[in-house]
């Protein structure tokens, strides 16, 4: 069954074609239904495969299928190879199957859009990068989808390239989706610089890009500590920054939710933005011998989990605040990959990408019957006009708050927990704050959105999204509640399947890590109910803020008016990058290497010579006289000066 | 088929001549007879391309006949791995550079059409010639069609752009023509030597040469081609002359002649003054990455569309250089396979630039906006061929663009730091490229000119769609292509390995990383070069 993995990543592909290159004589349905279709099949394909999988023993789960030989040169051989494997495939199916839900949905939601057709080509596109990510056998492979997945998003981003986008800071005004989609693409692009130092680095090292073949030689022969190995790893914890929005590359993606709302949930929350994770994951080999980049990845991303939950705390674009939970959820499982829980990293991408996806959706119903009206303040009392928007949101937001028994309490829980007993105290505290704003800010979410007085005006008759939309919701919903059943931790009387499942890809380098869990049972329960207790308190507090004193809302705004512009202006990094890197790169490249050096000096020289042989040249022709005599003359006086010094010597 | 190569190179002479008896009235039969021409020089070294036999690192389709026998000069062509794919560019742009002109040229149809063709002739003599004597010929005859291309067809300020390409080109090739005459008087005054231009003898002989003289014919040499490529920092002709040259003359500019510079180094300079190669290594290595990266920033801040992609060529013809003078397999193969990318995409762009000319008659970007409104099909050409240039995986420069750096990193005679700043490029190429196509193509129509633009052409959807076949094909399928240059490329690189460190690349564990350039081979080894031709 495995051997049908190249199925799987090219239907995508040929969906996109069709759509590419006819889309433009298709009509919505049609366009909707290849487009759709094309991924539904994948994801059809991926769980037989699945399921397969499940009935093999475990040794024989992983295969490599090779396609053909990619790029040859030299030492260097790249086949274009498929690895399918435990990870692999539990990729695939995230991504295909929330990626086919947010196809059908997208039927609905772009109805009426002149570039229906195309908007379905790139989403197929997409899902054909990013299989090709998380499927590749090599790194070379993973790079191609890695960069693809870049330029779908920078093409979506920018769909509607000449509406205006409101940054929230830098360029207010003039800024269009196409600063946004640039901005994405350009800061990635830093990342990738990462990713491609850290490729030479492996391969000077081990002769190879492919992934088996790195993991097992480093696994055996690389000393834990190596040099080389911490900044490969660090190397590519920097592509990782770029791709997941971390600390210090995260400026993008809240720009990023220029993009089309759909665009949000499955690029920008669902499945791209988790690559990073993905890619950490893959090579917990390489991070387990290093263990100074573990270190830096949890704290990149606790640091990043809170700072983006902070901010998130006043926005009040619906998206941006989404983005920036996005964001801090992402600093979670990096926090879990950095302490070495890969498994429980890789959980809550997957739980991530039900509940997260879901709200994107959520917030793009409400846009839409809002008619694209995305600040919160501006909305309320939805809840009776959208109730099946309402309950799955609610639900999700559930989810994200960590309330027990919802998918993101088991996930963020297991890392929680992980971070406390391999990593620090500091760690688990710093995460547990993160979990009470997070509940916090999802529930003013939430309230200002559904609940409370309507705060807009009667002309915009709000309604329900259409079946094609709220199905995919109610989906969605339904795995962000069971989703978390596949991870039920050993304490709770659970098997921890994805963890048992995922065991045998994290079995190297779990060997390295020196990870027991020292701290005993009831530590556990303590700390679970302490997770459980700071997300119903940060949900009691949003509601009662929220819904019953908006008054005391403003009078802590205003007493503290100093940090709020600060979160608000989001610790002006934006600004601080504008004025530090892009500004004087722009500004010197313009004044001093172009017009200075190039049309100055370089040119100056150039055409200084040109100017100097004129000049000799013009004052040379001053002893062509024309008088014959004058010539004379000079020729007598040459000859008597050629004699004297003869004579004289 | 001993004389295929020298048939494929004068058919465009031929066909140039036969022009002359047209009545320049007649211009649409002038310009179907042209493209004809150039149609079927492609197609006959299409046969080169077939009949080739890759596992061949030497000399094939040699063609040699005794010219100036006083002097033992002769005429003596033939090709390997290296110029097989120059040639091959330079069969299939023509064409596409003429098919382009077809409206933008009103004025002199006739002679337009003729210059062409005889820069044909020109750049395939250049990358086959076998003898230094023939080999300057060509590269001085070149010079003249394009002088005129320039300097008639061109822009406002064309005659100061020609002179400008026509002196700075001078400069470096007198200094190559000393030197080739130098050679050719070294070589007789070896034991049983005679005057010789013949390049493989002289592969033989000037590795012997002693270093302080090697330096400077290196020197001389390699100016010469630093001025073509353009290496920074002599590079300002460069934008002056796209500027000013008519589409066609930038596209024949950019995707053949630059590379007479790349591959001069790689078929001249390197083998045949390798001691010298290894004292200017690192000079030429830091020149590489400083175009890069200033290549890179300089296009960026750009206001003429065609001037940005001048800056750029800079930029990434600094890639090619790098990977030459990494003396690597990965690295060499990279760059063969750059200059023919650089050629497709760069090549893409200026046919690009050039239909946006046409109907606006301006390049300055803050006069475009919008175009995608108006011109899809022309936004979605302009996209992927930005992304090529960029170097975006799947695509053709990313393969040329990975193994350069690659190569580069591993040479054992570089740092590493090189490969890690010329890196940074691959950043800022996706700035001003992207930065480029949203200000032309993206955002409302804000100038009322643009508004009734007219869409792609089915003559123009022609002239593109050939080149982006191959640019993805390259993307995707670079076996193809990069098996043509292996063997040579092998050879070349064979004769420069360190024979100490064999075991280099599976260092074990543990061991410190050496970013230090490694001691210099034994002289010896270099001194056995081309032993092989």
């Amino acid at each position: 069954m495995h051997e049908y993995i190249s199925y799987i990543v090219l239907l995508p592909f040929i969906g996109f074609l069709i759509n590419g290159i006819f889309g433009k004589k298709f009509s919505e349905k049609f366009s909707g239904i290849i487009g759709s279709s094309a991924v539904g099949i994948t994801f059809a394909i991926a769980v037989m495969i699945f399921f397969e999988m499940l009935k093999l023993p475990v040794e024989e789960r992983s295969h490599i299928v090779t396609i053909f030989s990619w790029i040859a040169a030299g030492s260097l051989s790249i086949n274009a190879a498929y690895q399918v494997d435990q990870l692999s495939i539990l990729m695939t199916l995230i991504v295909t199957g929330v990626g086919f839900l947010i196809h059908v949905y997208s039927i609905g939601y772009m109805h009426g859009d002149k570039g229906f057709w195309r908007f379905f080509a790139y989403l197929n596109l997409f899902i054909f990068m990013m299989l090709n990510l998380v499927l590749a056998d090599n790194f070379l492979l993973m790079f191609l989808g890695w960069e693809g997945v870049g330029l779908c998003s920078y093409l979506l981003i920018g769909f509607w390239h000449d509406k205006k986008f409101d940054t929230g800071g830098y360029k207010t005004g003039e800024a269009t989706t196409s600063d946004a989609a640039k901005k994405a693409f350009v800061v990635n692009r830093i990342g990738d610089f990462g990713f491609l130092i850290a490729m030479f680095l492996i391969f000077n090292l081990f002769g190879t890009l492919a992934f088996e073949d790195v993991f097992s030689r480093a696994s055996a022969i690389i000393p834990i500590g190596d040099t080389t190995m911490f900044w490969i790893t660090l190397l590519l914890f920097l592509g990782a920054t770029g791709k997941s929005a971390q600390i210090p590359l995260f400026v993008w993606l809240p720009d990023a939710m220029a993009g089309p709302t759909p665009v949000s949930a499955l690029i920008h929350a669902a499945t791209m933005v988790t690559a990073g994770v993905y890619m950490v994951a893959r090579c917990s080999v390489l991070y387990a011998l290093a263990p100074a980049s573990m270190e830096i990845v949890a704290i990149v991303g606790i640091a990043t989990a809170f700072f983006a939950a902070t901010m998130g705390l006043v926005q009040n674009d619906i998206k941006k605040i989404l983005a920036y939970s996005t964001i801090s959820q992402l600093g979670y499982m990096f926090l879990g990959l950095g302490v070495g829980a890969f498994a429980a990293g890789i959980f809550h991408v997957m739980t991530h990408a039900f509940f997260k996806a879901l709200l994107f959706l959520g917030a793009g119903a409400v846009i839409h019957a809002m008619h694209d009206e995305q600040d919160i303040q501006k909305m309320g009392g939805l809840k009776s006009k959208m109730p099946a928007t309402y309950k799955t949101f609610f639900i999700a937001a559930l989810a994200i708050a960590g309330i027990p028994p919802l998918s993101g309490f088991f996930s963020k829980d297991e890392i929680l927990w992980k971070a406390f007993s391999d990593g620090s105290v500091v760690y688990f505290i710093i995460g547990w704050i993160t979990a009470g704003l997070t509940a916090f800010y999802m529930f003013r979410l939430v309230s200002l959105t559904f609940e409370g007085k309507e705060r807009w005006s009667h002309d915009k008759h709000p309604h329900e999204a259409p079946k094609v939309m709220t199905v995919p919701l109610i989906i969605l919903a339904v795995l962000s509640v069971v989703g978390g059943f596949v991870g039920i931790p050993h304490a709770l009387g659970g098997g921890n399947a994805i963890e048992q499942w995922l065991e045998p890809i994290f079995k190297r380098a779990n060997l390295h890590l020196a990870t027991g869990h020292h701290s005993g049972l009831t530590t556990e329960y303590l700390l679970m109910i302490l997770s459980v207790f700071v997300g119903v308190a940060g949900i009691y507090f949003a509601r009662k803020l929220y819904l019953q004193n908006p008054e005391l809302v403003e009078r802590l705004t205003t007493s503290f008016r100093n940090i709020h512009k600060l979160l608000w202006n989001k610790y002006f990094v934006d600004e601080i990058y504008d004025a530090t890197v892009v500004t004087p790169i722009v500004k010197g490249s313009d004044k001093l290497l172009w017009k200075g050096f190039d049309v100055g000096i370089i040119d100056g020289i150039v055409n200084g010579s040109a100017k100097l042989t004129a000049w000799i040249s013009s004052w040379m022709r001053k002893i062509q006289f024309g008088a014959v005599q004058n010539y004379a003359m000079v020729f007598v006086l040459g000859i008597i000066i050629i004699l004297g010094i003869l004579i004289l010597k | 088929m001993t004389n295929l190569l020298t048939y494929i190179i004068f058919l465009p002479l031929v066909g140039g001549l036969l022009i002359f008896f047209y009545n320049r009235e007649k211009v649409t039969a002038i310009k179907v007879f042209g493209i004809a021409i150039s149609v079927l020089t492609f197609l006959l070294s299409l046969l080169l391309y077939f009949g080739f036999d890759t596992a061949n690192p030497g000399i094939q389709f040699q063609h040699k006949v005794l010219w100036i026998s006083s002097l033992n000069i002769s005429y003596n062509v033939g090709i390997d791995g290296l110029s097989l794919l120059l040639v091959m560019l330079t069969t299939f742009l023509t064409p596409i550079a003429l098919l382009s002109s077809w409206n933008s040229i009103e004025k002199r149809v006739k002679e337009y059409t003729i210059m062409m063709l005889f820069l044909e002739v020109g750049m395939l003599g250049v990358f086959s010639a076998l003898d230094m004597f023939l080999f300057y010929i060509f590269w001085e005859a070149m010079l003249i069609p394009m002088y005129f291309i320039i300097g008639v067809w061109g822009g406002g300020n064309r005659i100061y752009a020609a002179i400008k390409f026509f002196i700075y080109t001078m400069f470096g090739s007198l200094l190559m023509l000393v030197a080739i005459i130098w050679l050719g008087y070294y070589a007789s005054t070896q034991p049983n030597g005679q005057f010789t231009t013949d390049l493989m003898q002289l592969y033989n002989i000037g590795p012997t040469i002693p270093l302080t003289i090697q330096s400077w014919m290196f020197l001389a040499f390699t100016l010469s081609f630093a001025i073509k490529v353009p290496l920074f920092p002599f590079h300002t002709w460069l934008p002056d002359a796209h500027v000013e040259a008519p589409t066609a003359g930038s596209v024949i500019l950019a995707g053949v002649l630059l590379k007479m510079g790349t591959y001069g180094l790689l078929r001249f300079s390197i083998p045949l003054f390798p001691q010298a190669t290894f004292e200017f290594m690192p000079y030429m290595a830091t020149l590489a990455v400083v175009g890069i990266i200033y290549g890179a920033l300089v296009s960026m801040v750009q206001t003429d569309i065609k001037k940005l992609v001048a800056y750029s060529s800079v930029s990434h013809l600094g890639f090619v250089v790098l990977g030459i003078f990494a003396l690597t397999e990965e690295g060499i193969q990279g760059a063969i396979i750059q200059m023919v990318n650089h050629g497709l995409s760069t090549g893409a762009l200026f046919l690009i630039v050039g239909m946006i000319y046409e109907r606006r008659h301006t390049r300055e970007i803050v006069e475009f906006g919008g175009l995608a409104k108006v011109m899809p099909l022309f936004s979605t050409f302009f996209m992927i061929v930005s992304l090529s240039s960029i170097g975006l995986p799947g695509l053709n420069g990313f393969v040329g663009e990975f193994l350069i750096l690659l190569g580069a990193f591993r040479s054992p005679f570089m740092s590493q730091w090189f490969t890690i700043f010329a890196a940074t490029g691959v950043i800022f190429a996706a700035v001003y490229l992207l930065w480029v196509y949203q200000r032309v193509i993206f955002g409302k129509i804000t100038n009322p000119l643009n508004q009734n633009l007219l869409d792609l052409s089915k003559r123009e959807i022609a002239v593109l769609v050939p080149v982006l076949l191959f640019i993805v094909w390259i993307g995707v399928y670079p076996n193809t292509f990069l098996k043509q240059s292996a063997s040579t490329t092998k050879q070349i690189v064979r004769s420069f390995e360190p024979q100490s460190t064999g075991k280099r690349y599976t260092r074990l564990a543990g061991q410190k990383q050496s970013n230090q350039i490694s001691p210099l081979p034994e002289v010896s080894a270099s001194e056995k070069l081309f032993e092989l031709r």
